[in-house]
């Protein structure tokens, strides 16, 4: 054990590699003992979950279709993470950003594709930026916490989508016998990759995605103000940040990334949009991130974890019969472990692992808010 | 034209409604927000914020259901209920006291884990089976108060786990008002510092009342698949964990406030689905969106005005 608790004094090595890594292992102990109980053998289930990931025909194509939503919307959580917000609501930003952009496809008609996709994309932009907007607006004006109005809203947008979709709503396709929109023009369709799979364009436009994002957080001063907000509001406030406008912010840029994701997956993949549009990619998101430790960069190799953990599990589920939830297993203790490096230091007898790396919010979590700290970064504040 | 279709319908609501069922209803929906409400309440003020009350109510519903199922006694469904609760709650209790994990990211992976391990057994135990289930626990009438012109039918001809509710608003209210444990309970949950000071052992409070709020919890669960509908549904609680959070802050962290707050987002769930099967012209989704749509209404309303324990969400560390 000495060799390990050798490299898990490397800090930057530790905390980068290890520390995940470390993490992973433990999900995957902990999800065996789930597949043990529910009576199959874990060494089939992840070997299907791997075949399915990766060798079957086609698995690593659908494995980086996976991994596009999953690098959006971990991008969109982790800047959430940064200015200090849990973004809990990314999966009803990515049903608006759907929403919207399905609309969009399907509305519009005539357009060459080269103004088609981009409305259409910007459309799913919107819409995720204003479900979110609802959230940031409520934190900063009535210090409402973002974790319980934007969970709220996940079954809003559920909801309302199910309207929408559902026997003859608006966007309700009325030949279709299954509730479902249209199919969107083929104008606003996104092109596909490699010829004979479903890998479409959306792969380099996530890969885009990942150093503008960073480009944001750590080279402008918006990032700036986000940082600065999510490491201390307080201190923020004090060197004459707006602290109520960076939430709302930070939200918004959020939920853009959730809407973009949705539109990407209604252009990229579906082409149309059922009522249960996800498979709680949003909620995913949020291990997505936390593994990646909100760093824009790790949320690429973040993304494709679960990219491949999500589309493997399908096939595990159809070969084994152990059900597709596992992954969630996996996921939870994921978070546990990099959430908590005193239980890391625990196990693993260490001296030096630092003691709280991740902050979300300003300490105090749910009800802070209420005891009229957070809330005194109101709008008004700003607009004078 | 479409508020005039409403003021229409409304009317037609009024009249044909029945008052008497739609409060007994009422009373019965906020069965598992009052619980988890109250758990809120336990926990919160020791000072340690508990947003897994859904995963618990979620995985708690399941396992009582199976307990029930297996053993063909709902008595024992509803004790497996509440020790499976008290256990998700101690994971809860020693990621966030003793790990120092921030609460909100340890009930989210409760959450999470609750979501994993009931769909991964429902799929292997309950999906194939065709299943006859243990059925739901029985009405009791108590004799005399049951008579009661409006209050008996409304009160005293319930379901075992609307009367535990009923009276554990008063226990939880005497607990935390009239005991020492009580005042030791505050004491944590505002100053720690001071508490731990004048002697009281702040850890150990704060393990008790989250284990507390996680038996709280597992009744709660109990309710949706031992007295609602005797079967277990993945997703069944359906966000209630999270409303009831609301009902605790809009109820000022007391035990009789969270009540009447959960009936007041039970009467708007009771409402909106008995709208539905008037057929009103409002599309049903609508009408579900109430209980969402009050809560965050309410949490924006209430936040400022009520004021949170002070230290909650503070992990608390000796030097």
């Amino acid at each position: 054990m000495t060799g390990l608790a050798g490299l898990l004094r490397n800090r930057r090595l530790r905390d980068a590699v290890l520390l995940p890594a470390i993490s992973l292992v433990c999900g995957f102990a902990v999800a065996s003992i789930a597949v043990v109980l529910s009576g199959a053998n874990p060494i089939d289930a992840f070997g299907a979950l791997l075949q399915g990931a990766f060798t079957n025909r086609n698995a690593l194509e659908e494995t980086l279709i996976a991994t596009i939503p999953y690098i959006f919307l971990g991008l969109g959580v982790a800047v959430g993470f940064r200015g200090g917000l849990f973004n809990i609501g990314a999966e009803g930003q990515f049903y608006l950003g759907a929403v919207f952009g399905v609309f969009v496809g399907v509305s519009l008609h005539g357009l060459p594709g080269i103004l088609h996709i981009p409305i259409a994309l910007l459309a799913g932009m919107l819409g995720g930026f204003l479900w979110a907007s609802i959230a940031g607006v409520l934190k900063a004006r009535f210090g409402a916490h973002e974790v319980i109005t934007t969970i709220m809203l996940n079954y809003v947008a559920f909801l309302l989508t199910d309207y929408l979709i559902n026997n003859k709503g608006p966007l309700a396709d009325k030949h279709a016998t299954a509730p479902k929109t249209p199919f969107i023009d083929s104008t606003a369709q996104l092109p596909i990759l490699v010829p004979g799979t479903r890998l479409h364009m959306g792969l380099i436009l996530a890969l885009l995605a990942v150093p503008l994002v960073w480009f944001l957080l750590s080279r402008t001063t918006i990032g700036f103000r986000i940082r600065a907000v999510g490491l201390n509001a307080t201190a923020a406030r004090a060197a004459g940040i707006s602290v109520g406008w960076t939430m709302v912010t930070v939200m918004g840029i959020s939920g853009a990334l959730a809407g973009l994701a949705g539109a990407d997956e209604v252009l990229g993949v579906s082409h149309f949009m059922p009522p249960s549009f996800s498979v709680g990619y949003g909620f995913d998101a949020i291990a997505v991130a936390l593994l990646a430790r909100s760093n824009p960069w790790a949320i690429l190799p973040s993304a494709f974890l679960f990219g491949a953990m999500r589309s493997g599990a399908g096939f595990m589920q159809l070969v084994t019969g152990v059900s597709a939830d596992l992954i969630s297993i996996v996921q939870a203790t994921v978070i546990i472990f990099v959430a908590a490096p005193l239980l890391v230091r625990w196990i693993f007898r260490l001296r030096d692992v630092p003691e709280a790396p991740v902050h979300i919010a300003e300490a105090g979590g749910l009800a802070s808010a209420a005891s009229g700290a957070a809330p005194a970064a109101s709008l008004e504040e700003t607009a004078t | 034209m479409s508020s005039m279709l409403l003021a229409v319908d409304l009317h037609q609501f009024f009249r044909q409604i029945d008052l008497m069922s739609l409060a007994t209803l009422t009373i019965v929906t906020a069965t598992p927000l009052t619980l988890a409400a109250l758990g809120g309440v336990m926990c919160e003020r020791s000072g340690v914020v508990n947003i897994a009350l859904e995963g618990i109510m979620l995985t708690t519903a399941f396992v009582g259901f199976v307990a029930a199922f297996v053993t063909h006694n709902l008595a024992i469904g509803l004790l497996a209920a509440l020790v499976s609760g008290m256990l998700i709650a101690a994971l809860h209790a020693v990621l966030s006291i003793e790990f120092l994990v921030d609460q909100i990211v340890s009930g989210t992976v409760i959450n999470i884990l609750a979501l994993g391990i009931t769909g991964v057994f429902y799929r292997t135990f309950l999906q194939q089976v065709n299943v006859k289930g243990p059925g739901t626990l029985p009405v009791w009438r108590i004799p005399l108060l049951s008579d009661i012109p409006v209050a008996g039918p409304i009160l005293f001809r319930n379901q075992g786990v609307t009367y535990a509710m009923l009276v554990l608003v008063v226990v939880v209210h005497l607990i935390l008002f009239n005991t020492v444990w009580g005042l030791r309970t505050r004491a944590c949950g505002e100053h720690p510092l001071a508490a731990d000071t004048a002697g009281i052992n702040v850890k150990l409070v704060r393990y008790v009342n989250v284990i507390s709020s996680g038996a709280l919890g597992g009744l709660g669960g109990s309710y949706f698949s031992l007295q609602q509908i005797g079967n277990f549904l993945p997703g069944i609680t359906g966000g209630r964990g999270f409303i009831a959070l609301a009902a605790m802050i809009f109820g000022k962290w007391t035990p009789i406030g969270a009540f009447l707050a959960s009936l007041l987002f039970a009467g708007a769930d009771t409402v909106g689905v008995r709208l539905q099967y008037l057929g009103v012209r409002i599309p049903t989704q609508f009408l579900s969106m109430l209980p969402y749509i009050l809560t965050i209404v309410v949490v924006a309303g209430a936040m400022g005005r009520a004021i949170a324990p002070a230290a909650v969400g503070r992990p608390y560390r000796k030097n």
